[in-house]
C-alpha cells in the first residue's frame, strides 16, 4: 500500500461517513455541513484520479454554489429546530423494491464493465485537452447546457420577481 | 518546492509536511506584522501615535498580544452548538490556508505549481464562506447570525465581478498557473498586464484603458470579499457587536483574526500577479547585472512581498478613510455597476486580444 492508496482510502472514508450522516441525521443543518465533507472528499479523489480542473469545479459549483444557497435555504426557514422531521419508515415495500433495483444495477455495472486495469499515462494538466474537446467536439452538448442554464437563470428571476398589481 | 524538498529529505511525509509548513508561517507573519501595521497606520491617520511600549517602536505588541490570546479561558456561552461552534473556526482558516498552497512567492518557492492555480484560489475560498455560516449558525446569537448572513451574501455577490476579471484576464494569458501569468510579465514593468502586457503591438496600447478599469473592478471587490472597510457590514462593531465571531475568544478568535489577514495577503497576491507582474522586478534583476544566480529568488521573494503589502497598506488606507456602506448599497454596487462594466470590459479585452 503506497501513499496514494492511503489518501484514497481516507477521502473514501471521509466521503462515505459523511454521506451516511447527512442521510441519518435528524437535524438539517447538521446534514448541510456534513455534505461539505462529502464534496470535499469527492473532490479529493477527482484529484487522485489527475482530474485537477473537475476537482476544482466540484469544490466551486457544489461548496461554493449549492451547499451555501442550501445553507441559506435553511438558515432563512422560520423554526427550522423545533420541527420534528419525519424520518421513519414509509411505504416500506415500494421504497425497498426501487432502491434494491437501482443497487442491483449499480452492482451490476460495477461487475460487468470492462474496466482498464493498466495504469494510464499521467497527464499534468488536463484543461488545455477539456477546453479543446468542448469547443470541437462536444459543442452542441456544450452550447445547449449553456440555454439550458440561461433558462433557469430567467425562470428564476421571473419567479422571484415581485410583479406590481 | 515539494521536489525540493524530496531531493533533500528523500521521505515523502517530510517533504510534505515541509511544503505544508511553509504557508503557515507565511499566514503566521502576515498576521503579527499585519496587525502591528493596522494599528500604526490607523493611528497615523487619525494623528495618534499608535503601540510604542512593547520593544522598539512597539512591535513586539503583536506578539505579546498573540501570547495573551493562547493563553486565555475559552469562555463559552451555554446556548451554543458546540460541535459546529469548534469547527468553524478551523474551517474559516483550512479555506485561507489552502489558498496560499497556490501562490507563487518566487519562480519556485510556491506551495503547488498546480496548472488550475487562479481557479483553485477561487474555488476554496468558499469553504471560507461555509465557514463564516456555520461559526454565525453555531454561536446562537442574533448578532452572529444576521452577520454570517451578510458576509456569505457579500462574498458570494462579489466572487462574480472577481471571476469575471479573472477569466478576462486568463483570456489575455492563455493559462491559469499563476507561475505562468507571473513570467509572461518578467523583465520590466511596462510588460506588466497594467500597461497592456509584453509586446509592441497597437493592442499593447489600447489595452491599457481597460486593464485600468480591471484592476479597479478586481480592487474593490476582492476589498469586499475580505470583508474590509467600507464594506465591512458582516462586522460593523455600531451594530452588530462583532459580527460572526461575536461569541469567540482566545484561540478561536485568533483563528478568524488569522483568517482575515492571511486573506488580504492573499487577495492582494492575486491582484499584483495579475496586473503587476507578481514577483518579477520592475527594473529588472540585480543578480543578472552582477552575474550572481543566487540573488535572483531573493530579489523576486523580495519583489513579491513589497507588493502585496503595497496593496495592504492600500486596504488599510481606504479602511481609516471612506464611511462603511449600507447592506443596500452594497448590494447595488456589485450587481449595478461593477458586474456590467466587467462584462462589457470583458468583451473588449476579447476583442482586443484578437487583433
Amino acid at each position: 500500500m503506497n501513499y496514494y492508496d492511503i489518501l484514497f482510502y481516507l477521502f473514501a472514508i471521509i466521503t462515505l461517513a459523511s454521506a451516511w450522516f447527512v442521510v441519518t441525521t435528524r437535524n438539517v443543518i447538521y446534514s448541510a455541513f456534513f455534505l461539505l465533507f462529502t464534496f470535499f472528499g469527492v473532490a479529493g479523489i477527482y484529484v487522485l484520479l489527475a482530474a485537477d480542473f473537475i476537482a476544482v469545479v466540484q469544490i466551486m459549483v457544489y461548496v461554493g454554489g449549492i451547499l451555501i444557497l442550501l445553507l441559506f435555504g435553511v438558515m432563512l426557514t422560520n423554526k427550522i429546530t423545533n420541527v420534528d422531521i419525519k424520518s421513519g419508515t414509509a411505504n416500506l415495500l415500494s421504497a425497498s423494491l426501487l432502491t434494491g433495483v437501482l443497487m442491483g444495477a449499480l452492482v451490476s455495472v460495477m461487475i460487468f464493465t470492462d474496466w482498464k486495469v493498466e495504469p494510464a499515462e499521467i497527464q499534468t494538466t488536463t484543461i488545455k485537452t477539456l477546453g479543446t474537446m468542448l469547443l470541437t467536439d462536444y459543442v452542441l452538448f456544450f452550447e445547449l447546457l449553456g440555454i439550458l442554464l440561461l433558462i433557469a437563470l430567467i425562470g428564476a428571476a421571473s419567479i422571484a420577481r415581485r410583479e406590481k398589481e | 518546492m515539494y521536489q525540493f524538498f524530496y531531493d533533500l529529505t528523500g521521505n515523502v511525509i517530510i517533504s510534505t509536511i515541509a511544503v505544508a509548513v511553509v504557508p503557515l508561517v507565511n499566514i503566521l507573519i502576515v498576521a503579527l506584522i499585519g496587525v502591528y501595521l493596522e494599528r500604526k497606520v490607523s493611528a497615523w491617520m487619525q494623528d495618534r501615535v499608535g503601540p510604542n511600549r512593547t520593544g522598539p517602536l512597539g512591535l513586539f505588541q503583536t506578539v505579546a498580544d498573540f501570547v495573551k490570546m493562547l493563553q486565555k479561558e475559552d469562555a463559552t456561552s451555554t446556548e451554543i452548538d458546540r460541535k459546529l461552534y469548534n469547527i468553524a473556526p478551523v474551517l474559516v482558516f483550512a479555506g485561507t490556508f489552502a489558498s496560499f498552497a497556490a501562490i507563487p512567492f518566487s519562480k519556485h518557492l510556491i506551495g503547488s505549481e498546480i496548472e488550475v492555480g487562479l481557479f483553485y484560489i477561487l474555488a476554496v475560498s468558499s469553504f471560507v464562506v461555509a465557514g463564516i455560516l456555520m461559526a454565525g449558525w453555531a454561536s446562537n446569537n442574533k448578532y452572529s447570525l444576521l452577520g454570517s448572513m451578510r458576509a456569505a451574501a457579500q462574498i458570494i455577490s462579489y466572487e462574480i465581478p472577481t471571476a469575471i476579471v479573472v477569466l478576462s484576464m486568463v483570456m489575455l494569458t492563455g493559462t491559469l498557473s499563476l507561475t505562468q501569468i507571473s513570467e509572461i510579465q518578467t523583465a520590466h514593468f511596462w510588460n506588466w498586464y497594467i500597461f497592456g502586457g509584453p509586446g509592441l503591438a497597437l493592442s499593447k496600447f489600447l489595452l491599457i484603458p481597460f486593464m485600468i478599469v480591471g484592476f479597479i473592478i478586481i480592487f474593490i471587490s476582492t476589498l469586499a470579499e475580505v470583508n474590509r472597510t467600507p464594506f465591512d457590514i458582516p462586522e460593523a462593531e455600531s451594530e452588530l457587536v462583532a459580527g460572526y465571531f461575536t461569541e469567540y475568544c482566545g484561540t478561536k478568535w485568533a483563528m478568524f483574526m488569522l483568517a482575515e489577514y492571511g486573506n488580504m495577503f492573499a487577495v492582494s497576491a492575486i491582484v499584483s500577479i495579475l496586473f503587476f507582474g507578481g514577483y518579477q522586478s520592475p527594473f529588472g534583476y540585480l543578480g543578472n547585472t552582477l552575474g550572481v544566480s543566487w540573488l535572483i529568488p531573493l530579489e523576486q521573494v523580495g519583489w513579491f512581498i513589497a507588493k502585496g503589502w503595497f496593496f495592504i497598506f492600500i486596504q488599510m488606507w481606504l479602511r481609516w478613510t471612506l464611511p462603511r456602506l449600507r447592506v443596500d448599497q452594497l448590494m447595488s454596487l456589485c450587481w449595478k455597476y461593477l458586474i456590467p462594466y466587467a462584462i462589457v470590459n470583458l468583451v473588449i479585452i476579447g476583442i482586443i486580444s484578437l487583433l
